[in-house]
């Protein structure tokens, strides 16, 4: 299509300024009501008792969830592309799963789960308390950040093939061995891709959190459930702004991270991982929960990437 | 975000992190031990499975009939329809202004672009409550612009909007990349206006990835909690969506309540989920006959 000069204009136009009016605006506007009193306003906003309790207990999690996340994440991994199993097509349907739940009927979940009348209510009289304790929080993100290691982990598994692991266990490797000089080097930026996508969606949960937490401030409140209180049970609009901004620089040092890594991770395509991870589910998802035994149509995204690259990435990545 | 994806990945834009494997080298069954394989299923069921099976049985504690009352109770009732309500409008406004900033982005150069191209993944970055304070900070109360949509449902529309930006846009803009433009041009030397071209030759390559990314964007919305729990005022019958009922029915301790309307949102979503996945199998299918 060649587009007349005018037409192409009122297009670009009627675009930007729903982007400017939705997302630019908005954004220099926070910035703006967080800064006009002065940096040093914002400053003492996020160093109050409660505002760095906040962000060691959104730390804390972070802490356990990643490597938790970590071995499971590549064990699974290694489990949906290497295995043949009846119900692997099911077991990789699960993992999507998380994707498709609201935030809410995650936190709901898990209380009729880990409540204290829940299925595993006994454990409250054993004094382990999980729902309105630093367990849940944990449990709770980790349900949401399940997918991400396993998904970025995947087609890097797939891509890398088992041809060098087979030389090295002929060569008289351990399976650890491999699994060291081998299979990990060749998957660490899909990992570090994976790890950094955990990082921001357990930093930033704030709706299955908010449900298992008791939120009481300087105790068990993250760094969104201090937004969330200052706004709306200490209407102190200007500690909630501040606090926001803390969590949006942290946003942006993500995405920032996240194009850089892009780069450095083997043919993938870049927009759409970040859509398929943060997205509530995959659309393939829950075909495969029904168990549909037909072999999902796969992105040929592989399959479009010529076999030279394979060798470079294969290279570069060791 | 130029990356160069394959043809095919225009196809079925939902899946785009599954690489296909030459089947010759994935027939190496002795890999995967039966321990390994009983220890991820188990993590699974502790993490994913039990939680939603306890989910369910919770919802039919008091039987089907507490159940179907539970749902049809008239203020959850009007809470899950102003939630679809919202989602579809929200899901459509997407479907139309997705594809023109995918179009914008790939078709027209501007100073800027770049920069641009980079915003749109900033709503799938933020923290789900930052966003709400973020657009509280314009359109809630003391707006600075004299707009104040706080505990109306246009400020869930532009929350959900906020939200589900990407959707479309990431899974357009690669098929629209990719699309041979000889055939645009044959049709426009065969005597096709500009809106000819784009109804009947554009339009039909895109459908697949508008129509999925659409879907992600409804079902994206329906769940949606953080980002209208300040800005949408739950006002019941009015701006209570779903989830904000759920929550209110756990803090005022009805249980049974929350975990039955719990499930009828996940049958919602599952089932959007569903039906993009038949599209794209239909899609794909219809492809492989043409070629």
């Amino acid at each position: 299509m060649r587009i007349a000069r005018p037409t192409r204009i009122v297009l670009r136009t009627l675009a930007l300024v729903y982007l400017t009016v939705l997302l630019a605006v908005p954004i220099v506007t926070i910035l703006w009501r967080t800064f006009e009193p002065g940096f040093g306003a914002f400053w003492e906003s996020i160093r109050t008792p409660a505002a760095i309790s906040a962000f060691n207990l959104s730390l804390l999690i972070v802490a356990i969830v990643v490597p938790v996340n970590v071995v499971f994440g590549v064990v699974t991994a290694i489990v949906l592309v290497r295995g043949r199993f009846p119900g692997r097509r099911l077991l990789s349907g699960i993992v999507d799963l998380p994707f498709a739940v609201s935030p809410i009927v995650v936190g709901v979940s898990l209380i009729m789960l880990w409540g204290v009348n829940g299925w595993f209510g006994g454990l409250d009289n054993v004094g382990i308390r999980v729902i309105f304790g630093l367990p849940g929080m944990v449990i709770a993100t980790i349900f949401v950040t399940l997918p991400f290691v396993v998904r970025e982990v995947e087609p890097v598994l797939h891509e890398i093939g088992i041809e060098q692991e087979q030389a090295a266990a002929t060569l008289g490797a351990s399976r650890w061995q491999t699994f060291a000089r081998i299979t990990l080097p060749a998957i660490r930026w899909g990992l570090t891709y994976g790890v950094v996508l955990t990082v921001a969606r357990a930093l930033g949960e704030f709706g299955a959190v908010i449900m298992v937490s008791s939120g009481f401030p300087g105790v068990s409140q993250t760094l969104t459930l201090l937004v969330h209180s200052r706004y709306i049970d200490d209407h102190n609009t200007h500690g909630a702004y501040a606090a926001a901004t803390l969590l949006m620089f942290l946003a942006l040092l993500t995405l920032l991270l996240m194009t850089v890594l892009d780069r450095k991770r083997p043919g993938q395509p870049s927009g759409a991982t970040i859509a398929a991870a943060t997205a509530p589910a995959e659309a393939d998802t829950d075909a495969e929960v029904a168990g549909a035994d037909d072999p999902a149509p796969p992105g040929p995204v592989a399959s479009a990437v010529p076999e030279p690259e394979l060798a470079t990435t294969t290279r570069s990545s060791r | 975000m130029t990356a160069v994806v394959g043809q095919g990945a225009a196809g079925s834009p939902a899946a785009p992190a599954r690489t296909p494997q030459p089947r010759s080298r994935a027939g190496w069954a002795g890999r995967v031990n039966g321990l390994t394989l009983g220890v991820v299923t188990l993590w699974l069921s502790l993490i994913v499975l039990l939680p939603l099976a306890a989910l369910t049985v919770a919802s039919f504690g008091d039987g089907w009939s507490g159940f179907w009352a539970a749902v049809t109770a008239p203020v959850a009732l009007a809470a899950l329809w102003t939630t679809v309500l919202v989602s579809a409008v929200v899901a459509v406004v997407n479907v139309v202004v997705g594809t023109l900033i995918a179009w914008v982005l790939v078709r027209d150069e501007f100073p800027g672009k770049r920069f641009v191209d980079a915003l749109i993944d900033l709503p799938f970055a933020l923290p789900t409550i930052v966003a709400s304070i973020v657009l509280l900070s314009l359109y809630g109360p003391n707006s600075p612009i004299g707009v104040e949509l706080n505990a109306t449902r246009w400020g869930l529309m532009v929350a959900l909007a906020f939200v589900t930006l990407p959707f479309v846009v990431r899974s357009v803009q690669p098929v629209l990349i990719e699309v041979d433009r000889d055939v645009e041009q044959a049709a426009a030397s065969l005597g096709a206006g500009n809106w000819t071209t784009f109804r009947r030759v554009v339009l039909p390559t895109l459908a697949p990835a508008i129509i999925s990314g659409g879907g992600l964007a409804f079902a994206r919305a329906i769940g949606e909690y953080g980002s209208v729990v300040l800005i949408g005022g739950n006002i019941p019958r009015e701006t209570q969506v779903a989830s904000q009922y759920i929550q209110q029915q756990i803090e005022i301790d009805r249980p049974v309540n929350a975990a039955a309307v719990s499930v009828a949102l996940l049958v919602i979503s599952f089932v959007t989920l569903l039906v993009l996945r038949w599209i794209a199998a239909r899609g794909q299918e219809r492809e492989e006959r043409a070629a």
